[in-house]
């Protein structure tokens, strides 16, 4: 009963009271917005001491400065004539300083804000062990370079996926019972694997057994000098990872978007527009639509999120010069710069993700009011 | 009692569901055979047990079953040891301390290929002389041909496959291939019956020489082996306690949880909806995985240690927005509108009215969960950070994966895991999907 007021009423309010509405949305935005800022803040905060391991990888790191000393001093043959007790003294001071220089030397919680502060400013100072490609110790740099061939391969792929879909579900909602829609619905168990999970074997038959695409990378090596060709190969090796992504979800977000459609049109009110004599076109749309958008706004948004992480083993598998991998390497080489860089650039990402999310989701259902009854109910 | 039968005879007419639990089921059986057959402290010694526990198998072998399927049959591991066959041996002594230690190594190859390496091990007793070996390779044909003088330590091994001299000698070929070759085809196996002839003499009373040759196959057991020799059978079968523990723990404790805290959160709305969304904001700002890998790579490698962190984060992660806003449209519904008329309690309308609403929604995302989390294991231990002791699935992939098995052809080695993974995965996913139907009424026709 509710519902159709809800849905016929919509817009109703909203002429009502445009100015209201607006300055609302205006003070949630920024509500919303600073609470976001400060989650940020504690996010970033938590994985700066997580990454640290309470302090922990400070100690191998000044351990292995100091081996790296001592082993420079044992082989300059300029030191030969020092005393033990001169050459002891002097690896104590080049350790001293390469430590300041490190900033090692100040109290871990002093330096955790230090990297907080310079973490938020994006100001990620250099990498301790990664460069960048083009030879940069600049985090930043490092990440910038690696910023753009996730986004090709997750955006291709995770958009490939919703908008295909969200249609196929559609297309099988209308026809439920068909073969098609019971072969989606056969498969769509075979979802439990991750995308780099049917990488693996994407690999295996067409790089392995058929020799058609390459194993992994970006471009061939060397890169063809050519734009066109470069691009033409950078889609030669996008095919096996984005296949990957599509492959491991498109069946069971079809089954679970078909069978949600499906239990809408099942709604009383949906009946009562057949009854109107509605075509069918405008019944799927505003009844059936329009009250499982939150949910599919979610779940799209939820899939966002899931890009961003979900990066890391796809990449490392497809050997794809992304963030994921930056992570994988950083984190083998205890790279604590680069490690908070990318947790921050994700912290961003994420927040900005349920930022939209947000603002959408309180545009799409009218039932969750803005600034009103939602919450003090 | 009877809503369980009636369960089960409901789930009997669902082909998948059937499926499903039986999949289950042999996973148990697995699982429960693996703990018996192998104690946890023989699985981890044979996996970690160093070069001495795997000296006998060969490297990158495939499963022997393979030969079933294949024309050109592959050759499998030739043992033999004086220590087990003392009729190898013949000992004459000469007088004054010295005899002579004479062993013969007689076997049939009549593979179509050629082994993978071949290697003679010697363990000796002696108290200052040390006792001499001489090696000769006789082929079907008669041919002779002189492998090498050896004096043996108290435990020496020769790697006749490692011997450039031999090597030169047959003209510039491995040892496997030109010990084995046609002399007129070099390029196929010589069939017959091969000789390894050993001269021993040992210089002391009470002196002692054995020796045992292997002729290492290219198949090895059900499941084959990995690059350090490993049986890979070991780790499949171990894999399997630690998948179904993993995935079912890490299911239950995040999704009950996570949806009574999302009730929660929506029906008092309030401080504790705004304190558990920013917890959930914080949460889904921290990326699950590099998380994860941090706490592996700094705190504790320990599967366990991973599996808690797994449920604290994935309490407060995403799904619990999803049952908010699934919530957020039950908590309008009419009849709650009701219940709260008649004055029912907070808990009676939590449990009683909201929960079992979006039942029907948690059982499949409950069981559909249970193979994420499988493959969250194995997704860590891609990264290398799979637990340090155990071997699992994930672990194999790994070794599979750092060593370029698809690249070098050895894909036995990443399609078994891969097929226990996937198989694992679908019997839960498709038990899932039949419960979903079973469960939600409105589904049932669908």
């Amino acid at each position: 009963m509710s519902k159709i007021e809800t849905t016929a009423d919509r817009a109703v309010p909203a002429r009502r009271s445009a100015s209201g509405t607006f300055a609302r949305i205006a003070r949630y935005t920024l509500v919303r917005g600073l609470t976001l800022v400060i989650t940020v803040i504690i996010g970033v905060y938590l994985a700066i001491l997580i990454a640290n391991g309470g302090g922990y990888v400070d100690k191998i790191r000044e351990g292995q400065i100091r081996e790296q000393i001592s082993l420079s001093i044992a082989g300059n043959e300029a030191l030969r004539d020092m005393t033990m007790q001169e050459r002891r003294e002097y690896e104590q001071n080049l350790v001293a300083i390469e430590l300041s220089r490190r900033g090692l030397d100040q109290p871990f919680m002093v330096r955790s804000f230090r990297y907080l502060w310079n973490g938020l400013t994006l100001d990620l100072g250099s990498a301790e062990y990664l460069l960048s490609d083009s030879g940069s110790r600049q985090v930043r740099s490092i990440l910038g370079e690696r910023l753009g061939p996730t986004l090709l391969l997750m955006a291709t792929g995770q958009l490939l996926l919703f908008f295909t879909s969200v249609f196929f579900a559609l297309f099988l909602s209308r026809r439920y019972g068909s073969v098609i829609d019971r072969i989606v619905v056969a498969m769509a168990p075979t979802s439990a694997a991750p995308a780099w999970f049917y990488g693996i074997f994407l690999i295996l038959i067409f790089a392995g057994l058929l020799g058609w695409l390459p194993f992994g990378g970006m471009v061939d090596a060397p890169p063809p000098p050519s734009p066109w060709l470069r691009a033409l190969s950078v889609i030669k090796h996008l095919v096996l990872p984005v296949g990957a992504i599509v492959i491991s979800s498109i069946f069971y977000t079809s089954y679970y978007w078909r069978t949600f459609f499906l239990i809408y049109s099942s709604e009383d009110y949906v009946d009562m527009a057949k009854a109107k004599g509605l075509p069918s076109g405008a019944i799927e749309r505003r009844y059936v639509l329009r009250p499982t958008l939150p949910t599919i706004v979610t779940s799209f948004a939820l899939t966002l999120i899931g890009l961003w992480t979900g990066a890391i083993v796809l990449e490392t598998v497809f050997g794809w010069p992304g963030i994921g991998r930056l992570t994988q390497m950083a984190i083998n080489l205890f790279d604590t710069p680069v490690i908070v860089g990318t947790v921050v650039i994700y912290a961003y990402l994420l927040a900005l993700t349920v930022f939209l999310l947000d603002i959408v989701y309180a545009i799409v259902d009218p039932r969750v009011k803005l600034g009103g009854g939602e919450r003090r109910s | 009692m009877t809503r369980l039968a009636n369960l089960f005879r409901e789930l009997r007419s669902y082909p998948s569901a059937v499926a499903g639990v039986s999949v289950i089921v042999i996973m148990v059986i697995i699982a429960i055979y693996a703990m018996v057959t192998i104690p946890y402290s023989e699985a981890v010694r044979l996996w970690r047990g160093g070069d001495n526990v795997w000296l006998e198998t060969p490297r990158n072998a495939r499963p022997a079953w393979i030969n079933n399927f294949r024309r050109e049959k592959l050759p499998e591991s030739i043992i033999m040891k004086t220590t087990e066959d003392p009729s190898l041996k013949t000992v004459m002594d000469l007088g004054g301390g010295l005899a002579t230690s004479d062993m013969l190594f007689e076997f049939d190859y009549y593979y179509d290929a050629f082994p993978s390496e071949i290697s003679m091990f010697f363990t000796a007793q002696f108290k200052s002389a040390r006792p001499n070996v001489s090696i000769k390779w006789v082929t079907p044909d008669g041919r002779e041909i002189r492998l090498t003088d050896l004096t043996v330590r108290q435990s020496e091994s020769y790697r006749i496959s490692q011997d450039s001299a031999v090597s030169r000698r047959l003209g510039g070929v491995l040892p496997e291939k030109g010990l084995f070759a046609d002399p007129n085809d070099p390029s196929k196996v010589n069939k017959g019956t091969y000789q390894v002839v050993v001269e021993g003499l040992v210089f002391e009373e009470g002196s002692t020489l054995d020796g045992s040759l292997i002729v290492y196959g290219q198949v090895h057991g059900l499941a084959g082996t990995d690059h350090r020799r490993r049986d890979i059978m070991v780790a499949l079968l171990w894999g399997t306690p630690v998948a179904l523990a993993f995935g079912l723990l890490a299911a239950v404790g995040s999704s009950l949880t996570t949806m009574t805290l999302a009730a929660a959160a929506v029906w008092f709305g309030g401080w504790i909806d705004y304190a558990i969304r920013r917890i959930n904001e914080i949460v889904m700002i921290l990326p699950l995985l590099p998380i994860l890998i941090m706490v592996g790579l700094f705190y504790s490698r320990s599967i366990w240690a991973i599996l808690g962190v797994v449920i604290l984060l994935s309490i407060f992660g995403s799904g619990i927005l999803t049952y908010r806003s699934m919530f957020l449209q039950v908590k309008q519904s009419g009849y709650i509108e009701a219940a709260r008329a008649y004055g029912a309690s907070n808990a009676r309308i939590i449990f009683r009215y909201m929960v079992p609403k979006v039942i029907p929604v948690l059982i499949p995302q409950f069981v559909a969960q249970v193979p994420n989390y499988v493959f969250l294991e194995a997704t860590l231990a891609v990264l290398g950070l799979g637990d340090p002791v155990l071997p699992t699935w994930g672990k194999l992939l790994n070794d599979a994966y750092t060593s370029g098995a698809l690249f070098n052809g050895h894909y036995y080695w990443v399609l078994e895991p891969a097929f226990l993974l996937v198989v694992t995965g679908l019997g839960f996913a498709m038990l899932g999907f039949a419960l979903d139907r079973i469960f939600n009424p409105r589904l049932r026709g669908l």
